[in-house]
């Protein structure tokens, strides 16, 4: 089969996740969109999300190509032990910008 | 009313509504996609690209305004003149098309605004160059998009690539017009105020040859020249439509502010 065959004619293209910068700040996720290549990804993500704010980095990633855990895995993997109080940072106020747990 | 104008400000006048009614025309074209192009993401990009369009028109309609010196501001200008006082070329009026048809109008215009507004940022015309300085970032933008949809039209299905090939071989007579050289615009170019438009070509042909060629598109022979001269207000059928649409708003309810 040539590649033009192999082609889909009605591809919406690949789904991406969406990542933005903003100056000095780690790349956090912003949403996702359709794009058939890393290219048109890039440019749909600054129309989609970058337009606008002070954004000074894009990253795209196949959601494809993201490795997850399933929700189903959620007590296995995250439930920690609730008697142990003392682990958690309660006892005194928080720095900005982290949770409580 | 610009024939009461002194030599020079007529020039800039004439000049400044050229610019501004390329960039008012092509972004009332490309906001009729608003809501029907083929992608969500498409939609928001040829909607940003249409209202970056009307931004620079918008900008330079006033300063138009400005040096005409007659009181009219943006609005007046774009909404109250009639078509054959609009002096945009007839390549930016044409109808969308398909997809593949806007994609290629849009490249073959943005490799166009890419060098002219290059050249306009060292404008003797201090607010023509800061305009263009500030457009010319956002035409950048809007060549990546356009450039990569043709390559990827061009050199993708055979149903692409005919739809792309079509619309390139239709729009190539139009092509012209961009470099077309006339009174006005030496006047400009030995004011120093705008690049001589016939400058721009031998670039403007490199650039989309080699563009063209990549997205294995045949670039068609050279074409008799179109009998229009949309500089001159002698536009194609579609300019009326267009202004019709675009116009009814500010005539139904005249003085309305938004």
């Amino acid at each position: 089969m040539s590649i033009e065959e192999a082609k889909p004619t009605h591809d919406q293209g690949d789904l991406w996740e969406v990542f933005l910068q903003e100056d000095g700040q780690p790349h956090v996720h912003a949403g996702s969109l359709r794009a058939p290549d890393a290219e048109m990804a890039l440019q749909n993500a600054r129309d989609v999300y970058a337009r606008r704010g002070a954004v000074t980095g894009l990253w795209v990633v196949r959601t494809a190509d993201i490795a997850a855990t399933e929700p189903a895995d959620r007590a296995a993997l995250f439930d920690g032990p609730r008697t142990k109080a003392y682990r958690h940072a309660h006892f005194y106020p928080l720095p900005g910008g982290m949770k409580e747990p | 009313m610009s024939r009461e104008l002194p030599a020079a400000r007529a020039t800039i006048v004439e000049l400044l509504l050229r610019l501004a009614d390329d960039r008012l025309v092509l972004g009332h074209r490309l906001s009729e996609w608003c809501g029907r192009a083929p992608l969500p993401e498409e939609d928001i990009a040829v909607a940003n690209i249409a209202l970056d369009c009307l931004g620079h028109a918008s900008m330079l309609l006033e300063e138009a305004g400005r040096v005409e010196g007659q009181g009219r501001d943006a609005d007046r200008l774009a909404f109250w003149r009639e078509p054959y006082e609009f002096r945009n070329c007839l390549l930016v009026e044409q109808p969308n098309g398909d997809f593949a048809h806007t994609m290629v109008r849009q490249f073959l215009v943005d490799v166009h605004a890419d060098l002219l507004y290059g050249g306009l940022e060292a404008s003797s015309f201090p607010p023509l160059a800061a305009i263009a300085a500030k457009a010319h970032k956002e035409i950048l933008y809007h060549g990546r998009h356009s450039g990569a949809w043709v390559l990827r039209l061009g050199d993708g299905t055979p149903e692409s690539r005919a739809r792309t090939q079509a619309a390139v071989d239709a729009l190539w007579a139009y092509t012209d017009e961009l470099f077309a050289v006339d009174e006005a615009a030496e006047a400009a170019a030995a004011a120093g105020v705008a690049p001589v438009p016939s400058r721009l070509r031998q670039e403007w042909r490199m650039r989309v040859e080699a563009h063209l060629r990549e997205a294995t598109l045949r670039v068609p022979e050279a074409r008799p020249r179109v009998p229009f001269r949309g500089r001159a207000g002698r536009h194609t059928e579609s300019l009326g439509h267009l202004l019709t649409v675009m116009q009814s708003v500010p005539r139904a309810h005249p003085g309305a502010a938004w």
